[in-house]
């Protein structure tokens, strides 16, 4: 079942949508903002709520990349992996990290603190690399850089 | 029409038609992938590339998708240009990037589109040395197996799946090279028509799981035309058989029919064929046991017991015309009696003096699809008559590209059309008990009890014109409903309205005629189209066979029966079966399965299910539809009617009856003019082609001549066939024969389904010499301007009391697809289907064990729920093996089965 | 010189609110249109001004809201889209109008909506821009309090509401039918044109997609006149640009500059030139999907015609520069991996033929090339030529790697022949 909340927020974004149908993606995000990722569980919620199958839900989910169809940890690093970045050596600093973490992209720690998704452009080209944490934003990355802000997320 | 040069030859074509459609209509050969004549172009693929060039000067010329291109006048086009050819292959290339190469283990091989299309390509050598993607596969359920690794991405399986037949339950998941086509988790595939995956994948994602269990390669398939057996809505099958086995059925095309698609009952009910409780020897009772006998014995035994004394033949509704005809002559026509119920009778009766005297117009299932107002009265078709929901549902289609025309979206552009009509519904209505399949395009949709909606049916009739008879006392809240509905199809310039056998209600009938009638004026011709139940319903009502439980009831009975392809306990209720049967001295029983009715006989005959057999069926709306023999069974076996013919060959000793089916058909048509298309259906069995038969088995054919050396060395004569065209080997004709006689689709260069745009006189229209099938019966010239009488109503339900109405079920109904090992797999349990509320008031949850108690009868059903149906009735599921519950509708109550 | 898109910007970051921005002369252009001029006639005068989307294509502006049907008998709701979807590897000039001048493109958007008579706008935003949308949200707000959105603004009868939609995710939403496609809710595959969105587009009604630069430039056009915006740029096409710079330069960052700026003034003036110990080798002019400019090219005006003229498109106008001491195939390597795994999987081109590339492109780098693997791109590059898949999305990802064989061809050849990559343990 939805929870109250993530209920009045989806209905929020159906308010100016013409049919229940074209708020898939607008429930996915909002109980991932709850959930902190889609279950099978969630898939079923949603679909639910808005009268479609499961399988279609499923669709969308499985398109989209923000959309986390595995547990995520309590932070999730998306690490630009684009040109411009990769120019400024985010290949190694990604691999870098990721051994750091004793993670491979994809993964989770063991402690469930963070995740490592190696993500498109973030459209910050100009202070390459860069990485984002949750809703931060962290620019002009040095490996000694990227243990320091590591350390902000518990 | 419009001049277009294609590769440098002047050709006339529509304009604003599919230049992929029109070049594969004139014969040339583009290769492709993800479009389809039923369900128009969305260019994913990008195989179907060809040149178009600006003018006579370009010389270079553009790569456009022709599938995706609307015809031009004056248009240049080449498909054979170097660079196109060389994009092709590419195409081709890709998609093997990741095909797994394993087509000699794959089921798909030897009939597969990719197969074809690589050839046609000419992309032959492998450059990608990385490795392949690899998928796990799903559970599809007993239906359909899947394969992801060789899925090539067209995207047909979703288009169909989701987009054409409306299930919700397949889709795409994920994204770039990755995308997978299957299901949210493993389980059974929703949707009634998942089969038509199996012939909508162009390779081995999607493959026939019943045939995996006896596989057989399309090129060593004895096939013949013939028709489906399990509803009456008749459509064309393939059959195909090996070693006296039935492999498969697939789809024959018939445009005015079923088009290119069956349902899941039609196609995967055949395996009953296979079944142990197939009757294969003539039998004879000595005491208690029904022991093995020959044909010389039992037919002397026969015409002894025979001889003496009146003899009653029952006939079948699955039983062909001539097997039916056989026994009304035997016997005589008075005594020979449909083997229906009371209530079916009388349904058929109606219907037939519809068609015959009223101005009704029954269109084709393909008709139908054209309707711009439907109104479904009373029956869930989805499960009453599969396919034709399946054509009711592209009502939504067609309103959308009648609305994407606005904004000059060609009709064919399916993707454009679907974006630009958005969730839109159909121009349609259904009023039902409860939930049905259709409720999901439908714009509106009631929830009422059978006896309610014939109420609405007849004031809707009277609502549209007042000369239809009125109807007092109704619900106030209907005037909206009744003056919305009425301007709906008053407004319409095809209006249909729909209903069938599954709901029981003779009055259903006629509020479906009347509403039709009050439509029908000098602007507008409304139809009708009833679903019978049986394959053969309609064969059997234009015989006018008598009405059965007359002398059920009565018990007056002569001394010996004979009972044709028939399980009286399907129709009456046991108790009276039982009496009825214990009156006779002798009772003959030719059936190809073992029913109740079997333990009655006192001489059994074995006949051939229709794959085995030669006949005609008449469909629901009156079309007479041939079907052939696949394969000869092995003997005893045999058609009904030749059974009939020896029989009465032996017992009158005239010795003059048929020994063929054009010899059979010449004497019904004698004795019933009605049948006279009977014998324009197909050619007669002396027809040749350049002095040949027409070969069942395609010319790639392999063992003939050894395929028995297990058994005898010596090559053995191909058997015979004196009722049709045809050779059942591959020696004979194999090009493209009159449309009656098309077993197989097979093209050089196409090897799989698709071979059949070659067989059409244009892709996706009538075969090429007009369909097969013909209407026996068509509107009167002299109709009757008149209406049925309103019927006395039921009277309200006491307290606690409930409308009993049959819950048919596409798999569980069928009297022998429900013997089928993957249909029975898909078939739930009996059960009552009440609202929330009323499961509540007797104390019931879902899946509790219900007793259903109703003229003095009772039932135990499992409980389901459903909160959206009409709170005063219980479905009750009808025809199930377990329970056939023959006297539905009925009123009854409900209560727990209190626990022990 | 004017600066009409960032010149209200404070240098601080922060974010302009509506008091500054009506203060700096914002909403101006709203009070003089709406309602007092005719909608055809903005059409007319963002049609003169030559305004070309800012988005990559560089179609007319005025052309494209032209073919909107309008009058009583268009359907309606008609809608406007924001293309915020800024996901284009390299760019990241849209981030900067959004976060720190969000009222333009509100005022943009409310002029453009007008012009086609929309009443319902989306801004499609990536879901990475966590400020822009912050920033939109209180934006929007106090437009709304305002009175410049809602029902009847300003008393002038018309309506248009403004709505967020948060992305989650994907490259492709950038292509303006899939992001039709994502606001519906559905999978984000491209749409067969025709019928373009302008006929049935959002949820199959009138639809007009604007990239975010584009529709900040409108409130110049309307309220100066499309003679003056003509005016602000070097060449025929009207206005200011957006210019950005990546890669190992001195002084990586974003400048609006008048349209048709060199490429030597953005690289060395604005760029600040190569960083020391790096040389310039060639620059992808607009995002990940152009073709590459090379040294020769240094001095051609950076518009969309020009460009063009050269054999690359000026896209994003956000420039990625390759140095001597990056690995071009390695460049284009990466520029495939985000290709293959951003393709949406609709047609096969594009789905199977961008993996084949990027493969081969890596085991080059890996010292794994093989004869025949030179061919294997070639064709590929021919294969998935404009026209020959379903939407832009692979034949733009074959610009970077058509030209970079054109150029760096050798680089390539090396690979296959020395059985390695020679930037490999020299510092990459």
């Amino acid at each position: 079942m939805l929870s109250e909340q993530e209920k009045k927020e989806i209905a929020e974004e159906l308010e100016h949508l013409p049919r229940k149908t074209a708020g898939g993606l607008e429930a996915l995000r909002v109980v991932q903002k709850y959930r902190s990722w889609i279950s099978d569980e969630a898939v079923s919620d949603i679909s639910e709520y808005l009268g479609m199958s499961e399988t279609q839900i499923d669709g969308l989910a499985s398109f989209y990349n923000l959309i986390y169809r595995k547990p995520v940890g309590r932070h999730v690093i998306l690490f630009c992996d684009s040109i411009s970045c990769w120019i400024k050596n985010a290949d190694n600093l990604q691999e870098q990290l990721g051994k750091h973490l004793g993670i491979k992209p994809g993964e989770t720690t063991s402690d469930d603190r963070f995740t490592l998704i190696p993500v498109a452009c973030l459209g910050a080209c100009d202070k390459a690399p860069v990485m984002m944490i949750d809703d931060d934003l962290h620019v002009n990355l040095t490996e000694e850089k990227i243990k320091e802000i590591l350390e902000q997320y518990k | 029409m419009v001049n277009i040069y294609i590769d440098g030859i002047k050709y006339q074509a529509e304009e604003g038609k599919n230049l992929l459609d029109y070049c594969l209509s004139v014969g040339l050969d583009i290769p492709y992938f993800c479009f389809h004549p039923a369900m128009g172009s969305v260019g994913a693929c990008r195989l179907c590339a060809v040149k178009m060039y600006k003018d006579e000067n370009d010389t270079r010329g553009k790569i456009i998708m022709s599938c995706v291109q609307p015809v031009q006048d004056g248009m240049i086009i080449s498909i054979e240009d170097p660079e196109v050819k060389h994009f092709r292959a590419q195409v081709i290339e890709s998609l093997m990037n990741n095909h797994p190469h394993d087509c000699p283990i794959c089921d798909e091989g030897g009939e597969c589109h990719l197969q074809d299309m690589t050839v046609m390509t000419g992309h032959v050598y492998r450059r990608n040395r990385f490795k392949k993607r690899t998928y796990r596969n799903q559970y599809l359920g007993p239906f359909i197996n899947h394969e992801m690794n060789r899925c090539i991405q067209c995207y047909r399986c979703t288009r169909f799946y989701r987009e054409y037949a409306g299930g919700y339950d397949l889709d795409v998941f994920g994204i770039h090279s990755r995308v997978f086509f299957g299901r949210h988790q493993d389980g059974m595939l929703e949707n009634e028509f998942s089969g038509n995956l199996v012939e909508v994948c162009p390779t081995g994602v999607f493959t026939d799981k019943t045939l995996k269990k006896h596989y057989t390669r399309k090129w060593d398939l004895s096939t013949a035309p013939s028709i489906c057996e399990h509803c009456s809505l008749g459509c064309n099958t393939i059959p195909g058989e090996r070693y006296g086995k039935l492999r498969r059925i697939r789809n024959r095309y018939n445009y005015d029919v079923n088009g290119y698609f069956l349902c899941d009952r039609g196609r995967f009910g055949y395996e009953y064929v296979n079944r142990e409780t197939r009757i294969k020897k003539i039998k004879a009772r000595f005491g208690a046991e029904l022991q093995d006998t020959t044909e010389d014995e039992i037919l002397d035994k026969i015409t002894n017991a025979f001889e003496k004394g009146k003899t009653l033949g029952i006939g079948s509704a699955r039983a062909s015309v001539e097997a039916n005809y056989a026994l009304n002559k035997l016997v005589g026509a008075e005594n020979f009696y449909a083997g229906i119920s009371g209530k079916d009778h009388q349904i058929l009766r109606n219907y037939l003096d519809i068609l015959r005297n009223y101005p009704v117009n029954v269109p084709s299932m393909k008709e139908t699809e054209e309707a711009d107002y439907v109104l479904v009265l009373g029956e869930d078709i989805t499960h009453s008559a599969p396919r034709l929901a399946l054509s009711l549902r592209q009502t939504l289609m067609k309103k959308a590209m009648d609305e994407a025309a606005r904004v000059s979206i060609p009709r064919w552009l399916d993707h454009a059309v679907r974006e630009f009509y958005q969730d839109g519904k159909a121009p349609m209505t259904t009023i039902t008990p409860y939930n049905t399949k259709l409720d999901d395009v439908a714009s509106k949709s009631l929830r009422l009890n059978p006896h309610d909606t014939v109420k609405f049916g007849f004031l809707l009739a009277n609502r549209i014109n007042n000369d239809a008879p009125a109807v007092k006392d109704y619900p106030g809240e209907w005037d909206e409903w009744l003056d919305q509905l009425a301007k709906a199809l008053i407004n319409a310039k095809k209006p249909l309205i729909v209903s069938g056998w599954g709901n029981g209600l003779e009055e259903m009938l006629k509020a479906a005629a009347n509403i039709t009638q009050a439509l029908n004026g000098e602007e507008r011709k409304a139809g009708l189209f009833y679903a019978l139940p049986e394959a053969n319903s309609m064969g059997l009502g234009l015989l006018e066979g008598n009405d059965l439980s007359g002398i059920m009831e009565t018990g007056d009975a002569p001394e010996n029966l004979i009972i044709l392809e028939n399980d009286l306990y399907r129709h009456f209720d046991k108790v009276q079966a039982d009496k009825f049967f214990n009156q006779f001295k002798n009772i003959l029983l030719i059936d190809h399965t073992e029913t109740n009715t079997t333990d009655h006989a006192s001489f059994v005959l074995p006949s051939g299910v229709t794959a085995e057999s030669s006949g005609t069926f008449i469909n629901t709306e009156g079309r007479a539809q041939r079907f052939y023999k696949a394969y000869i069974p092995e003997a005893p076996v045999m058609d009904s009617w030749r059974w009939l013919g020896r029989i009465e060959n032996h017992l009158k000793k005239t010795g003059g009856q048929w020994n063929s089916l054009d010899e059979c058909l010449a004497e019904l048509v004698k004795g019933y003019t009605v049948f006279k298309p009977l014998t324009e259906l197909a050619p007669p069995s002396g027809f040749r082609i350049n002095g040949e038969k027409v070969a069942r088995a395609p010319h790639r054919y392999t063992g003939r001549t050894s395929m028995h050396a297990h058994k005898n060395v010596h090559e053995q004569k191909p058997p015979q066939d004196e009722d049709a065209p045809m050779s059942f080997t591959m020696e004979g004709y194999n090009g493209t024969p009159p449309s009656s006689l098309v077993s197989h689709y097979w093209k050089p260069g196409w090897n799989s389904v698709q071979a059949l745009n070659k067989y059409q006189q244009e892709v996706g229209g009538p075969m090429h010499d007009g369909d097969p099938g013909k209407r026996v019966i068509e509107p009167t010239d002299n109709p009757k301007q008149q209406y049925f009488k309103v019927p006395v109503f039921e009277t309200k339900t006491e307290a606690g009391e409930l409308y009993l109405t049959p819950v048919p079920h596409i798999f569980g109904s069928g009297e022998m697809s429900s013997l089928s090992a993957a249909i029975r797999e898909a078939t739930p349990e009996p059960y009552v289907l009440i609202h929330p509320n009323v499961a509540g008031q007797n104390d019931l949850n879902e899946d509790d064990v219900a007793i259903v108690r109703a003229n003095g009868k009772e039932w135990k059903l499992k409980v389901k729920t459903d909160d959206k149906m009409a709170d005063d009735v219980a479905g009750i599921t009808t025809g199930f093996r377990q329970s056939y519950i023959v006297e539905l509708p009925l009123k009854g109550n409900i209560e727990k089965q209190e626990k022990k | 010189m004017e600066k009409p898109l960032t010149g209200h910007i404070k240098d601080d970051g922060s974010q302009l609110e509506l008091k500054g921005y009506e203060k700096e002369g914002g909403y101006r252009a709203v009070k003089k249109v709406i309602g007092k001029i005719d909608p055809e006639n903005v059409t007319a005068t963002v049609k003169d001004s030559n305004l070309k989307g800012r988005g990559g294509a560089g179609f007319g502006t005025g052309m494209k809201w032209g073919f909107v049907p309008m009058g009583e008998d268009a359907i309606t709701p008609k809608y406007l889209v924001a293309n915020a979807d800024e996901m284009e590897p390299g760019t990241f000039k849209d981030r900067l109008l959004m976060e720190e001048n969000p009222h333009l493109l509100i005022e943009g958007m409310i002029l453009s909506a007008y012009a086609i008579q929309a009443s319902i706008g989306f801004i499609f935003i990536r879901g990475a821009y966590v400020k822009s949308v912050d920033r939109l949200e209180k934006a929007i707000h106090e437009a709304r309090e305002k009175g410049y959105l809602g029902k009847n603004i300003l008393k002038s009868g018309f309506d248009l509401d403004l709505y967020i939609h948060i992305s989650v995710g994907r490259y492709m939403c950038g292509e303006e039918t899939a992001l039709l496609n994502a606001l519906e809710g559905r999978r984000a595959t491209p749409r067969f044109k025709p019928p373009y969105p302008q006929a049935s587009g959002l949820f199959g009604n009138p639809t007009i997609v604007n990239n975010v630069e584009t529709l900040c430039c409108v409130p110049y056009i309307m309220e100066h006149g499309a003679e003056a915006f003509k005016n602000l740029s070097y060449t025929d096409e009207g206005g200011t640009k957006l210019y950005g710079v990546s890669g190992n330069v001195k002084n990586p960052g974003t400048w609006e500059l008048p349209l048709g700026t060199t490429m030597r003034e953005v690289i060395e003036e604005h760029a600040g030139g190569m960083m020391n110990g790096y040389t310039f080798r060639g620059a992808l002019p607009g995002g990940a999907s152009t073709d590459f400019l090379v040294n020769d090219h240094m001095d051609v005006k950076l518009d969309f015609s020009t460009v063009m003229n050269v054999g690359s498109r000026l896209g994003t106008g956000t420039l990625v520069v390759l140095d001597d001491k990056t690995c071009p195939v390695g460049f284009v390597a990466n520029l495939m991996r985000f290709f293959g795994r951003e393709s949406c999987g609709w047609c096969t081109p594009c789905r199977d033929g961008i993996p084949f590339v990027q493969k081969t492109l890596e085991a080059m780098e890996a010292g794994k090339g093989k004869e025949g693997d030179m061919d294997v791109l070639e064709s590929h590059v021919e294969f998935m030529g404009p026209g020959n898949t379903f939407c832009a999305f692979a034949p733009g990802a074959m610009e970077p790697l058509q030209s970079a064989m054109k150029y760096f061809g050798k680089d390539f050849k090396q690979h296959i022949t020395d059985k390695k990559c020679a930037w490999k343990g020299n510092g990459k």
